[in-house]
């Protein structure tokens, strides 16, 4: 019943439609994962006569696995904003994970591409499920126990990078989402009229999971990211961390053996768990380029940002040929 | 001097190890002077003096880390499992800290295998049904790239506990039948059955959730490595997927938009976006059909009386015998209640009563069904239908009886004797006072006559206010 634009199955589109009813996907569930081909059901739908009824034989779904099946596999619960509170919180008693889509992560973008929905009545919904689970986190009650996720569409809108990154900030700071996904709009049969031609090259959705990881487990800030590429945009050739840090030469080189974590964070090609081990290793041992070789696949890109007992990088960390020196043309890992 | 012999079995022997491994320590053999010899010949050696060796204490991590390690292929694995520990006795304690030194760096890749074969195994075994005297049997048929198959016993029966399965592989197989595990022989895959009753509807779904605008066929392969396929029904249908997929896809971009041949559908349209709810027959339908948000009575117990009335009280929860007749207050404090509202001269039958929580939240103790506050998270849960209770029944001014109440009315939390008297809640007229069952609970008949006295009081300023 929803117009989104980038939905196949929107109002508009001539799609031929199909629809599952609760015992139906009910028992495809059971079927499925006794024979292991699934270990958990994500369930989520298209709006069918309004969000409060579609809502509700999600729920329905997630109740009769649980309850009379006793199924003990994973339930991701795609939510629908528009649908009634204690409906959303009724499904929380049953999903793992409840998740509700912003979709777009600017409102006037939302409102163009899809009519129906409203970003502050989507934040609102979000803050409601944070509420109810940290409330229940706190006192041992069991609602969404694996906690809220949400989807945005990249390339749908004119929304670059930076407001991307943004808006993820905003959800993991303010209603404590646990993950963020990113998917680049990609073609649909029945495209509309009102969507971009052509798809974004799925290597900015790669990019923004990089970005993302390095906000949340590398301590880098939005701005600190944005700045690392141009108008707002990653940059595509290369990954976020290797752009920033060719941006920002004088912070390097970090020595492996004393630097502190924080900055070894930042050096390109040295993932979390390389920088944990190194900090454990260090109190047993003077590290070598040998050692680090060891502990990271990349070191080609390491190497001009650290030093180590046998490594220096002298000149290279300010050549100004360094960028081509390592970011060697290959194919990248998203086609 | 003669070499030193381990005798181990097949596959991943643990225990052999270990018995080798306290042996060894314990006589302090080099590890270049151990022989680590598998298979049938070597049980002649058999397992002999073992009593007499130590445990060789290890740290917990080097326990987890030779858990996996014997699994693996490598027949190297119990000489480098030997080298470390020798290395751990003689000085270097922490050596499994030491993430760079060459010996722990391989044994953390060879842990990392394991982990990895094991992820696989968990999310590729394929169980195939046949019905036998006792009902239905899964067997599934899986060829793991390590020793594993014993190490993955403890999830399969977490996962599959009320289900008859077997699992065959090359190494040995494990059967369950609801109750007990048993591991037996190297299977053979012509035991599992050669078709699945319902793969068909599986490649159907398989089928579907490939998007081949997003197609990675390198990590498409990380996720599902082709050593994995050939026991996996879906995988056949994997080429021909990718082959369509850039033709699929360049249809899909060279196509014009289609305009919508039903553009508009206005009568289903309003009825969508019509979803408030207009009567409190329709809300207290939808609460009596909800699951209840505490753990205890089953059935929801809705607000009554007249709509539009100047007072409506609002309680904490149904109790026992709320619970039982399907109507508020008409228990022990329910009683207590009614004598104060006719002191007070309120006509009860003018009035709206309710609860914050609709449902009896207890703990069951024998026979007795005890009573359990309900918590701030439970009752914020109850709240929205609180709100829209009051929202259609329209009372002139709402009465919190007692702590629970008050803090659905306000949305936070509220200490009775700070708040005691009119308030409001948002732009509704309120007052707060105590809950009836308080009364019942103070122990002494002076306390519980003043404080029924205060009770009454509250009660005729909440008349006198309306």
């Amino acid at each position: 019943m929803f117009d989104c634009a980038y939905c196949i199955n929107r109002r508009s589109s001539n799609t031929p439609r199909a629809r599952f009813t609760v015992d139906e996907v009910v028992t495809l569930t059971i079927e499925f994962y006794k024979r292991n081909y699934i270990e958990g059901l994500f369930l989520s739908s298209g709006i069918i006569q309004s969000a409060d009824y579609t809502m509700e034989q999600l729920m329905l779904v997630a109740k009769k696995l649980r309850r009379e099946h006793g199924f003990a596999g994973y339930i991701h619960l795609k939510s629908i904003p528009e649908a009634s509170p204690w409906l959303i919180e009724q499904a929380g008693l049953w999903a793992d994970r409840l998740s509700i889509n912003l979709e777009l992560p600017m409102n006037a973008s939302l409102e163009r591409l899809a009519p129906e929905k409203n970003g502050p009545r989507i934040k609102n919904a979000m803050g409601q499920i944070r509420e109810r689970i940290q409330e229940a986190r706190e006192e041992r009650r069991k609602f969404s126990p694996a906690g809220q996720s949400t989807q945005m569409i990249i390339g749908a809108d004119e929304s670059n990078d930076a407001d991307v990154l943004k808006a993820s900030a905003d959800l993991y700071g303010n209603y404590k989402l646990k993950r963020v996904y990113y998917s680049a709009f990609s073609p649909i049969e029945q495209a509309s009229r009102l969507l971009p031609p052509k798809p974004p090259p799925l290597a900015r959705e790669h990019r923004l999971y990089q970005a993302d990881w390095l906000m949340r487990f590398y301590g880098f800030s939005v701005d600190e990211i944005a700045s690392s590429g141009d108008a707002g945009m990653l940059d595509l050739e290369i990954d976020p961390k290797l752009a920033w840090a060719l941006k920002n030469r004088g912070v390097f080189p970090i020595d492996v053996n004393s630097g502190a974590r924080e900055l070894l964070l930042r050096v390109p090609g040295l993932g979390k768990r390389a920088v944990d081990k190194i900090i454990v290793a260090r109190r047993h041992t003077k590290l070598r380029a040998e050692d680090i070789k060891r502990l990271t696949s990349s070191f080609k890109r390491a190497a001009p940002f650290l030093i180590t007992a046998d490594h220096r990088p002298s000149g290279l960390t300010d050549r100004a040929d360094l960028r081509q020196r390592i970011a060697t043309p290959k194919q990248l890992s998203l086609l | 001097m003669t070499d030193f012999v381990v005798a181990l079995a097949e596959g991943a022997d643990l225990n052999g190890f270990r018995q080798g491994l306290r042996r060894g320590i314990a006589q302090g053999v080099a590890p270049e002077a151990i022989v680590w010899q598998v298979g049938a010949e070597a049980s002649l050696f058999g397992q002999t003096d073992v009593s007499d060796a130590a445990p060789v204490r290890v740290p917990r991590a080097a326990a987890a880390l030779i858990d996996l390690v014997v699994c693996h292929r490598d027949p190297e694995r119990y000489a480098l499992l030997y080298h470390l520990v020798w290395r751990m006795v003689r000085g270097e304690r922490a050596l499994l800290e030491v993430h760079t030194d060459p010996l722990v760096w391989r044994l953390e890749r060879m842990a990392k295998a394991i982990r990895r074969d094991l992820h696989k195994m968990h999310a590729f075994v394929r169980f195939r049904r046949i019905d036998d005297e006792a009902g239905e049997r899964f067997i599934a048929w899986f060829e793991p790239e390590h020793f594993i198959l014993a190490s993955t016993a403890d999830f399969f029966v977490k996962r599959y506990p009320s289900m008859r399965w077997s699992i065959l592989t090359p190494d040995g197989s494990l059967h369950w039948d609801k109750e007990r595990l048993t591991f037996g022989p190297p299977g053979d895959p012509r035991d599992a059955p050669a078709v699945g009753d319902i793969e068909g509807a599986w490649d159907v779904y398989f089928q579907s959730t490939f998007n081949p605008a997003r197609l990675n066929v390198a990590q498409m392969q990380k996720e599902m490595p082709r050593k994995y396929w050939r026991n996996m029904p879906e995988t056949k249908l994997i080429p021909g997927m990718l082959q369509m997929a850039s033709s699929r896809v360049d249809e899909m971009i060279s196509a014009t938009p289609q305009p919508a041949i039903k553009r508009d559908p206005q009568k289903a349209l309003a009825k969508m976006l019509d979803t408030e709810i207009k009567s409190l027959e329709q809300l207290n339908a939808i609460i009596s059909a909800s699951e209840p948000f505490v753990r205890g009575g089953r059935r929801a117990v809705i607000g009554e009386g007249p709509s539009h009335p100047d007072i409506a009280f609002v309680g904490e929860q149904p109790g026992d015998q709320e619970d039982i007749q399907g109507r508020p207050f008409v228990g022990p404090a329910g009683q207590l209640f009614d004598a104060a509202l006719e002191k007070s001269g309120i006509d009860r039958s003018r009035c709206y009563v309710t609860n914050a929580v609709k449902h009896f939240k207890f703990e069951q103790r024998g026979k007795r069904r005890i009573h359990q506050t309900p918590t701030t998270g439970e009752v914020k849960h109850y709240r929205w239908w609180l709100m829209k209770e009051l929202e259609l029944v329209r009372p002139k001014l709402v009465v919190a009886l007692g702590v629970t109440a008050a803090l659905a009315l306000s949305g936070k939390p509220v200490t009775i004797s700070r708040a005691r008297g009119t308030c409001a809640f948002g732009s509704q007229a309120g007052l707060i006072t105590v809950h009836p069952s308080y009364l019942l609970r103070l122990p002494d008949e002076d306390a519980r006559a003043e404080a029924l006295q205060l009770f009454v009081r509250d009660l005729i300023n909440a008349k006198a206010s309306v």
